[in-house]
């Protein structure tokens, strides 16, 4: 009965711990993007990839250089960064293997959070102008260069020279980018590069999370002006993305909490027949006590405030397992921060109780109704 | 002439045991004055612990009525007939009915804890008591560890804490030696000569006669109603 109890209560914490953990993951990986953020991708629907992109063709409807540049003069805006992504053959000498390649501008570095490990990231300056030079990931540094400096060696991406300006400071995956595996070239050199002339999305940073809706509504704007009149682009802020996912989290609780009232459910069974048990051992006491002058109702608190005892030491129990769980995966994965919210324990705690008090009613009644001489004749 | 305690007037009390009637009370009248010493004695099965039941409140007559210092108890309501218990009447029973768990004083203390005394009154009566009784020394041991003659002790000192009006023992003797039972059958009488109105029941010969009044319910009637000079 403590354990179905604890299990109950463990269960919530514990969940709740990990779902509120994986929020705050999620969250935390939404910030490395760059916060204030918004998000311009072409057409109404995103394209899967970069390359697909490109082989949808070259329509005038598709985001360009210009697009991005215009998309600066605005007071709000203080960082645009055009992006285009593709795959393609990174060598030097003999060595070579394929690369994911991030076509954009020196801003990329501050909107991303990126940190650079060795030399200069792309140089400012005019984005059209197709310098040849990259920006490597430490992985791809190790693979091609071993333990010698990249800087300033040049490496073959699809078959075109450029120079190694830079190494990236290896900070894991984030948002499917892992950045030991990139080579970041300017704009207009990955254009070249992946024969395009539009861009796979444009990053806009805003001076403050208030200005996102007024730039949201500049961007269309322009957009509609520059793209004759049509708004054929999606605009996506990080709120509406954490937005999704909180309604993912949202239904996760729900489900969590069904979990919950089952083994709760459960608890209150086992202790509802404890507490039947624990009434017919001690029909001589009751019927005792009501030979003293116990009222029904002293006797009904009596089995109540026990019952309460036990689903309150029970749901201790599962708390302290909850929580002990929750340090575990915290240790396990130290990317989430595991720690079940102050409303989940309260929660979880004044279900365990309700559900003793609830399921106590019925043996409390019995109890209460014993009838005394019945009671004492027993030995 | 002392007023009376307990007035039965023509109680009826019938079971049903199986598909059969049995009537353990037919028709009984009966006044215990204040003060009284009586003893109710009879066959197994002749109705005495339903009497003893009745005057106690845990069991309510068919039909009758019953007055418990002139005030009609009859048809009370759970709240009150637990509160008159506590207040009014002392039980002690045969198997002295003591909570293992509890020590002695904790025992004794039982009643004034339902009735909500406080901490202090309850030590200070059950000292008393403890005292009084010759238990002083026996007041943490648990039931298990007294003697049956003192295991009664704790139970009438249960039964006199809340200093109710009547003490009502359900053959207190029947589970004693001869000894202890003597020693239990003077403090009671002892307990009766300060004022406490005492009825018991009982098989013992010996005992019985040693009251006052006498009385023996055959077949749910009182066929024998004797007062000793």
């Amino acid at each position: 009965m403590l354990l179905a109890m604890s299990i109950g209560v463990a269960a919530v914490v514990l969940l709740t711990g990990i779902g509120n953990g994986a929020r705050g993951y999620i969250v935390n990986e939404f910030s490395s993007l760059g916060t204030n953020l918004i998000i311009v991708i072409p057409g109404r629907a995103e394209t899967a990839s970069g390359t697909l992109s490109t082989l949808a063709g070259r329509t005038p409807r598709d985001l360009t250089l210009d697009d991005a540049k215009a998309l600066t003069r605005n007071s709000r805006v203080t960082r645009v960064a055009p992006l285009n992504i593709g795959e393609m053959s990174a060598a030097r000498g003999r060595r070579e293997r394929q690369v994911p390649v991030l076509g954009s501008t020196a801003s990329f570095l501050k909107i991303h959070h990126l940190q650079m490990s060795r030399g200069t990231f792309l140089p400012e300056g005019d984005a059209t102008l197709a310098r040849p030079v990259c920006v490597i990931g430490n992985k791809i540094s190790r693979e091609l260069f071993a333990d010698q400096s990249p800087l300033g060696e040049q490496i073959r991406l699809a078959g075109y020279r450029c120079r190694v300006i830079g190494v990236l400071e290896g900070q894991g995956r984030s948002l499917g980018m892992d950045t030991d595996e990139l080579v970041v070239v300017p704009v207009a050199f990955a254009q070249m590069l992946l024969n395009t002339e539009s861009l796979f999305r444009i990053l806009v940073e805003v001076q403050h999370s208030e200005a996102i809706d007024k730039v949201k509504t500049f961007i269309g704007d322009t957009i509609r002006q520059r793209h004759y009149g049509e708004k054929d682009v999606t605009i996506i802020t990080q709120d509406s993305v954490l937005a999704t996912f909180d309604t993912i989290f949202q239904v996760m609780t729900v489900t969590v909490a069904g979990i919950a009232s089952i083994s709760l459910a459960v608890a209150g069974i086992l202790i509802m027949n404890v507490m039947l048990m624990s009434v017919s051992q001690r029909t001589a006491e009751i019927g005792l006590c009501k030979a003293l002058g116990a009222a029904r109702g002293q006797i009904m608190l009596l089995i109540v405030s026990e019952a309460l005892l036990l689903s309150a030491f029970g749901g201790c129990l599962g708390l302290a397992l909850g929580l002990a769980g929750a340090r575990i995966a915290s240790w396990l994965y130290p990317a989430l921060d595991a720690t079940p919210p102050f409303w989940a324990i309260g929660a979880a705690l004044g279900t365990a109780l309700l559900t003793g008090l609830i399921f106590s009613l019925m043996p409390a009644r019995r109890a209460a109704g014993l009838d005394p001489i019945l009671a004492l004749s027993r030995r | 002439m002392q007023h009376a305690m307990i007035q039965l007037q023509d109680i009826c009390r019938t079971f049903v045991v199986g598909d059969q009637e049995v009537r353990a009370m037919d028709h009984v009248s009966l006044t215990v004055r204040q003060g009284e010493y009586l003893s109710i004695m009879g066959p197994s099965g002749s109705g005495k612990s339903t009497l003893l039941n009745i005057m106690g409140l845990l069991d309510t007559p068919d039909s009758g009525t019953y007055l418990l210092e002139g005030k009609d108890v009859t048809r009370l309501q759970d709240k009150e007939l637990a509160s008159i218990r506590n207040r009014k009447i002392g039980f002690i029973f045969q198997f002295f009915h003591l909570i293992p768990r509890l020590t002695a004083r904790q025992n004794i203390e039982l009643p004034l804890l339902l009735a909500g005394v406080g901490k202090s009154e309850r030590q200070k009566r059950s000292s008393s008591l403890l005292e009084r009784f010759g238990l002083a020394t026996r007041s943490h041991h648990r039931p298990e560890e007294l003697s049956g003659g003192q295991r009664q002790r704790v139970a009438i000192a249960r039964a006199v804490v809340t200093r109710p009006a009547v003490l009502l023992a359900d053959e207190p003797t029947g589970n004693l030696d001869r000894e202890s039972g003597n020693e239990i059958v003077e403090l009671m009488e002892e307990l009766n000569r300060d004022g406490l109105t005492l009825v018991v029941v009982t098989h013992d010969q010996n005992i019985g006669t040693r009251a006052r009044r006498t009385i023996e319910v055959v077949d749910g009637r009182i066929s024998l109603d004797k007062v000793v000079p």
